[in-house]
């Protein structure tokens, strides 16, 4: 029989192994990618448009969608999702339709991102007459992002600690002057933590673009909403897939990961911090 | 015995659920004097509080049945605003519960909320004077009040109602979390401020009790069992149960 502190000793060793296992990875992966990556990544890399079938030049129209669609989204989903999670947590009554309003947020949160791709092109594209644009994929990836908004700002909104909204009760306020003063700005950091992880959500999403904006190959920059545009996941894609120069779109699908991933990730740390300094700051 | 009631509650019965909270309480709060209420925990008394300004109607699930009269108007009527009446009936809790706003802000919130634009900085100064809590923030009216000690943030609590000018102030043991030396200040402030105000005081403290108020109604599993003249109650109980509570044994 082993004795209780080895027991204790083995899984405790076990447990870290696991854990560990995850830094690992995250370390090889981001090792991989930059030695792959950073030999194409210079200014010119940066801001110029793809050459000679992508073979030369740059990626800069794809950040620049990238950034298009993914603040598009989020400027789109951020106002309809606060105002739906307000709602749900201090309007809606116990009743079969607000149930139903909270199974379709999630099931919309599960929901395969190429269903969203498929949606957006018959919606959007097709019926609405928007084609193939940034209007579209804004559109649809707005959609995506939604459950991610109205969730975190929904927790945000209940985290508010009921005595201040006693507080305020008592002195007379109104509820929608109780939820304006009180209550957003109390819950305002969860709700931009909410906001940026959808931003970096939306930014890293290949599938709901592939049918409703990204163009496959353009050297020129979008003018309207109405026009498509090269988007960073696509642009992988697209390279990857290619096959006519392997060797040398392999090389840019490198660099295009890397910039994406300097991207998604220090949005995401951007939410971290701002986490830490809720939680920091926090005095109730 | 209550010459000038300012508050007359009539046959109140309370429910929470299947919980019947209050049974037919009926009390004539005297105006300018200082009303304790006091009993057990759980008998009742803060949902009895929350019946005069309302609170409870945020409650869900909860039902009430009865009247309550502020100066002979029903203030469950039909038509009443209460937004108004909590504006007129203020309250105290029993945490100190400043909002996540400055010093300032959180006396000067009840006025933005009334649309008082006029001689704000003014309102909110008097206020602070009126808790005797202007000599120590003036300074600092800026920064949070959660930066106050537990004894200043009540007496901020109590200045954000006062700076509405009510008629009533409701107080929910608004000692139970303070030290001494702070109880012993916020008895002196509200002894103070009766003169101006109505004053109802639920309080599981006894001595509390007996210093600072003028009439004490005793409360025991949802009904006033006793109810008169503070001396008199503490004295020479009518009631045995309130003779048991005051000798301690039980509650």
């Amino acid at each position: 029989m082993i004795s209780r502190i080895a027991q204790e000793r083995m899984w405790f060793a076990t447990f870290r192994i696991a854990a560990l296992t995850v830094l690992l990875f995250l370390f090889a992966f981001l090792l991989i990618l930059s030695l792959k990556g950073a030999r194409v990544i210079n200014w010119e890399f940066l801001t110029q448009s793809p050459r000679e079938g992508m073979t030369e030049g740059g990626i800069f129209p794809a950040i620049l969608g990238t950034l298009y669609l993914s603040l598009g989204a989020v400027l789109l989903a951020f106002p309809v999702g606060v105002m739906t999670a307000i709602y749900l947590t201090f309007y809606a009554p116990r009743n079969p339709l607000t149930q139903a309003i909270r199974v379709s947020i999630s099931n919309l949160a599960g929901t395969p991102s190429i269903v969203f791709g498929l949606f957006g092109l018959a919606l959007f594209v097709k019926t609405f007459g928007f084609g193939v644009s940034i209007l579209s994929g804004v559109l649809t990836l707005g959609l995506l992002v939604l459950p991610i908004v109205i969730r975190a700002s929904e927790e945000a909104l209940r985290a508010v600690p009921q005595e201040f909204i006693e507080a305020s009760y008592a002195l007379g306020a109104t509820k929608l002057q109780t939820i304006r003063s009180v209550v957003l700005p109390a819950a305002s950091g969860g709700i931009l933590t909410g906001v940026i992880l959808s931003l970096a959500r939306a930014a890293g999403e290949t599938a709901p673009i592939l049918f409703t904006a990204a163009s496959f190959y353009t050297t020129e920059l979008p003018k309207s909403p109405f026009d498509e545009t090269l988007a960073l996941p696509f642009h992988i894609f697209a390279l990857m897939t290619e096959g006519t120069a392997p060797e040398a779109h392999t090389r840019i699908a490198f660099g295009a990961t890397l910039v994406l991933l300097a991207l998604v990730l220090s949005l995401n740390l951007v939410a971290i911090i701002q986490r830490y300094r809720l939680q920091r700051g926090k005095r109730w | 015995m209550v010459e000038k009631p300012k508050i007359v509650v009539e046959d109140l019965n309370f429910w929470f659920r299947d919980l019947r909270v209050l049974k037919g309480v009926s009390l004539k709060i005297p105006e300018n004097k200082i009303t304790a209420i006091m009993g057990p925990s759980g008998c009742g008394k803060s949902t009895f509080l929350r019946c005069l300004n309302r609170m409870n109607d945020l409650i869900e699930g909860a039902k009430l049945q009865g009247r309550v009269l502020l100066d002979g108007e029903e203030i469950y009527g039909e038509g009443v605003d209460v937004f108004e009446l909590r504006k007129r009936v203020g309250m105290v809790f029993q945490k100190p519960n400043p909002l996540p706003k400055s010093i300032f802000e959180n006396v000067a919130y009840g006025l933005r909320l009334h649309g008082m634009k006029d001689e704000i900085e003014e309102r909110v100064e008097r206020a602070l004077k009126d808790v005797n809590l202007w000599e120590e923030v003036r300074d600092k009216l800026s920064r949070s009040a959660f930066e106050l000690s537990g004894g200043q943030q009540q007496r901020l609590c109590i200045a954000r109602c006062l700076v509405l000018e009510p008629e009533v102030l409701l107080l929910d043991e608004p000692a139970s979390a303070l030290d001494p030396v702070s109880t012993a200040k916020l008895e002196e402030l509200l002894n103070k401020l009766k003169e101006r105000y109505t004053i109802v005081i639920v309080t599981h403290n006894l001595q509390q009790a007996a210093r600072i108020s003028d009439l004490v109604a005793f409360m025991y599993l949802g009904e006033i069992v006793e109810f008169g003249e503070t001396a008199r109650v503490f004295t020479n109980p009518k009631d045995e149960r309130t003779e048991r509570y005051l000798t301690g044994r039980f509650g």
